[in-house]
């Protein structure tokens, strides 16, 4: 017997992992989520069939989307982080001893139920003293949230299902006002590559270049999304990626990391031609 | 045929068995299911066109119906409470201009508030009537005009005991309503018909706890608006009557400007969109309540914006209030209602209904999503966070009180000239000037041009109103009524 998971990455193009067996499947009112178990990448969760991670990947995502502002903002303590439901940002973020409270809006309930039960590797630190998880919409959340936060991690899913929100202008700007004097948002940002998620992509960086000072993508390697080459998104207030970026005193911290390093911090924000065109275009 | 029920829907169900059927045709629509039209049938994909088909036997025929059409007319009449129902899909203007024709003729007089819709007029410049027109009370505040008290309505009858028949907008664009079954009351006890246009009123037959509908008040005929609150296609509509009015009549007045191919799309809408809310209406309003409600609730949370509801009720000129309705006031942000409007669409991508001087109104209906609620309401917070200014130099919407002089019909066909907008003061304007939407106008063919309402177009012009009506477009000239 052969059992495949299959999603679609463009009308033209499919990826398609090899399935041992499926650990769940259920409806929330938002959502279908499913989990599966295979050989190549271990357990991996879908939102609507859509890859959201796996055990064997998702360090990277995770790491790079804490670990870069962490390294910049000289001081968090109060964090929001929207989405995330599966766990492994929060998992990231608690490695801090000096952040005192983190913030977890997630939309889905179910979605933190099913991976406390079966994704425990990043599901991991949902007990952790100072975090607070709110279940609602994040674009409700944040609007009457002001000048609280040094940092906000937006982890969403694609801008297409309960994720659409938090790629608009309205969110990216009640994100400024919610973020201190000088504060920092990172921001899942899409593909660059396929020309549906580049236009996802591009329409992000524009929304978010109206609304912060300073507004930089980063980029990284995740085998198991669309083409592999993902983008985050580093708005900041006050603090810039590089000038601020402050290595020494983040070796201190003596975190381990399998993907994120000093020296790749500098290199992440180097991005192709294409794509500094792109992003340009838009500026 | 006591086989239907409103479970059925005939006019979709002889549409599936004429697919089955599969006839070759010889006769139109040209495009034959498509096949002569591929890039439409890319657009619109195969199924839309395949139901793109010609009046004949199986299918009944709009002008004179005697099968299925009959019948979803008659499940139609049955859900909505009427006497009769006519499907119709010249959109609601075409309702309204068959309800007018159908009770008034040349020179007769009909008794209506003057913040009517524009094809309410159109109606009279085609027909001949006369408008006599009330007084809508306005709430200063908020800039919107209200609905009719029942005490002016009867000075008008009593002032004009020879007029035919009464209209009333059941409710307005705002969701107010005027005490409509007074008012059917006492224009029968006079022998006057009652009209209304329930252009924003479809959901009103089928919600719990919403204002009056026209049929259940005992108006003799309603227009009402399938396509707005209904979930039908756009440009599809119902006419309905009650049991005092000549059906058969009603029906040559229709046929007199409507189609005689009348498309099975739009009618195939109405049709499976009746059935909807037959069976399912009262939950799905009930829903689209609940989110109208949330969504005031967090707007107001925001302050500065009001977004208004049944706390205006007085009694008289806001006799009801229709909560589904959406509307906010923006004076206290600084901005005209049509300014918040054309930003949330520029820098939101965000489309709203209308803004007017001091409001927006934002429709909410059977297809809305909470997650989409929560948009309009952030995107409302960052526009007060990023705009919020005095409110110093905003107008707010007055009423400007009509000074009829001829019949629109006269004026419209009355020899004519062409004057500058600032030179017009004093004229007869022969031609209609409105913001769209939500087209009411500002000024009717007929009525004499003050300098209060040339300043009012300037302003509406400056603010970003689209405005329509004057031959010419950029509205800086008006047609006026030639030596008088």
């Amino acid at each position: 017997m052969e059992l495949w998971f299959t999603e679609r990455h463009t009308p033209n193009v499919k990826f398609s992992i090899r399935v041992d067996r499926q650990l769940y499947s259920g409806h929330s009112d938002f959502q279908r989520i499913d989990v599966f178990e295979s050989k190549e990448f271990g357990r991996f969760l879908t939102l609507d069939g859509y890859m959201m991670l796996t055990e064997k990947d998702e360090f990277i995502y995770h790491e790079m989307i804490t670990h870069v502002p962490m390294a910049v903002h000289p001081a968090v303590e109060k964090v929001l982080v929207i989405g995330a439901g599966d766990g492994g940002v929060v998992r990231e973020l608690t490695r801090y001893a000096s952040i005192k409270e983190i913030d977890m809006v997630e939309i889905d309930p179910l979605v933190v139920e099913v991976c406390k039960k079966y994704l425990p590797q990043t599901a991991c630190r949902f007990d952790d003293k100072r975090l607070h998880i709110y279940y609602e919409d994040g674009l409700r959340f944040i609007r009457s949230r002001e000048n609280v936060y040094d940092l906000i991690i937006v982890d969403s899913t694609d801008p297409f299902g309960p994720g659409e929100g938090l790629f608009t202008k309205e969110f990216y700007g009640n994100c400024y006002k919610a973020l201190k004097e000088d504060g920092i948002m990172v921001n899942q940002h899409e593909s660059p590559f396929y020309p549906e998620d580049a236009i996802a992509c591009q329409r992000a960086h524009k929304r978010i270049v109206e609304s912060f000072p300073i507004s930089r993508v980063y980029q990284v390697h995740i085998p198991t999304y669309p083409s592999g080459h993902w983008l985050f998104g580093f708005a900041s207030k006050k603090y810039h990626p590089l000038h601020d970026f402050d290595a020494t005193k983040w070796n201190m911290l003596g975190i381990s990391t399998r993907y994120y390093t000093p020296r790749l911090h500098g290199g992440c924000f180097a991005l192709p031609a294409y794509v500094e065109e792109m992003l340009r275009d838009v500026e | 045929m006591g086989q239907y029920s409103q479970k059925d829907a005939p006019i979709f169900e002889a549409l599936e068995r004429f697919r089955k059927m599969r006839v070759v045709p010889f006769d139109v629509p040209g495009h034959k299911r498509g096949r002569g039209n591929p890039e439409l049938v890319r657009l619109l994909g195969e199924q839309c066109v395949g139901l793109d088909v010609n009046s004949m036997k199986p299918l009944d025929n709009l002008c004179h119906p005697v099968s299925v059409i009959r019948e979803a007319e008659k499940l139609a009449a049955e859900a909505f409470g009427a006497a009769e129902a006519f499907l119709m899909v010249g959109g609601t203007t075409s309702s309204v201009q068959s309800m007018v024709l159908t009770v008034c003729k040349r020179g007769d007089k009909i008794i209506l508030p003057r913040n009517v819709h524009r094809s309410v007029i159109n109606a009279l410049v085609l027909c001949g009537a006369k408008p006599v027109y009330v007084n809508p009370q306005v709430n200063q505040r908020l800039g919107i005009s209200l609905g009719m008290e029942t005490a002016q309505v009867e000075h008008a009858i009593l002032e004009n005991p020879d007029a035919v028949a009464v209209l009333v907008n059941n409710p307005t664009y705002y969701g107010i309503c005027s005490d409509l079954s007074a008012i059917v009351k006492l224009a029968h006890s006079h022998g006057m018909k009652v009209l209304a246009d329930e252009a924003h009123g479809t959901h009103l037959y089928f919600g719990e706890n919403l204002p009056v509908c026209a049929m259940k008040a005992g108006a003799d005929m309603a227009a009402v608006s399938m396509h707005k609150s209904g979930g039908s296609l756009t440009q599809s509509s119902f006419l309905l009557a009650g049991p005092d009015i000549n059906a058969g009549y009603a029906r040559q007045i229709i046929n007199l400007t409507q189609t005689t191919s009348g498309s099975y799309l739009l009618l195939s809408s109405l049709d499976i969109s009746r059935r909807n809310l037959a069976l399912r209406g009262k939950e799905e309003y009930a829903r689209v309540v609940e989110l109208a409600e949330y969504a005031r609730t967090e707007i107001n949370q925001i302050g500065d914006y009001y977004a208004y509801s049944r706390e205006l009720i007085n009694g008289s000129s806001i006799y009801d209030f229709d909560v589904t309705k959406l509307s906010v006031n923006t004076l206290d942000i600084g901005l005209a209602g049509i300014e918040v409007y054309d930003i949330l669409r520029d820098e939101y991508d965000i489309q709203i209904e209308f803004g007017d001087f001091g409001n927006i109104l934002a429709y909410i209906s059977v297809g809305d999503r909470k997650q989409d609620v929560e948009r309009l309401v952030s995107a409302l917070a960052e526009v007060k966070r990023r705009y919020k200014r005095d409110k110093a130099g905003l107008l707010t919407q007055e009423y400007i009180e009509p000074i009829v002089e001829v019949t629109p019909q006269e004026a419209f066909y009355a020899e004519k000239e062409s004057v500058a907008l600032q030179d017009a003061a004093g004229r007869i304007c022969s031609e209609f000037v409105m913001c769209y939407p939500p087209g009411i106008p500002i000024i009717a063919p007929g009525e004499r041009i003050t300098e209060q309402i040339i300043q009012y177009i300037q302003y509406a012009r400056k603010k970003g109103c689209s405005m329509t009506g004057p031959e010419d477009a950029s509205i800086e000239r008006l047609n006026v009524l030639k030596g008088v």
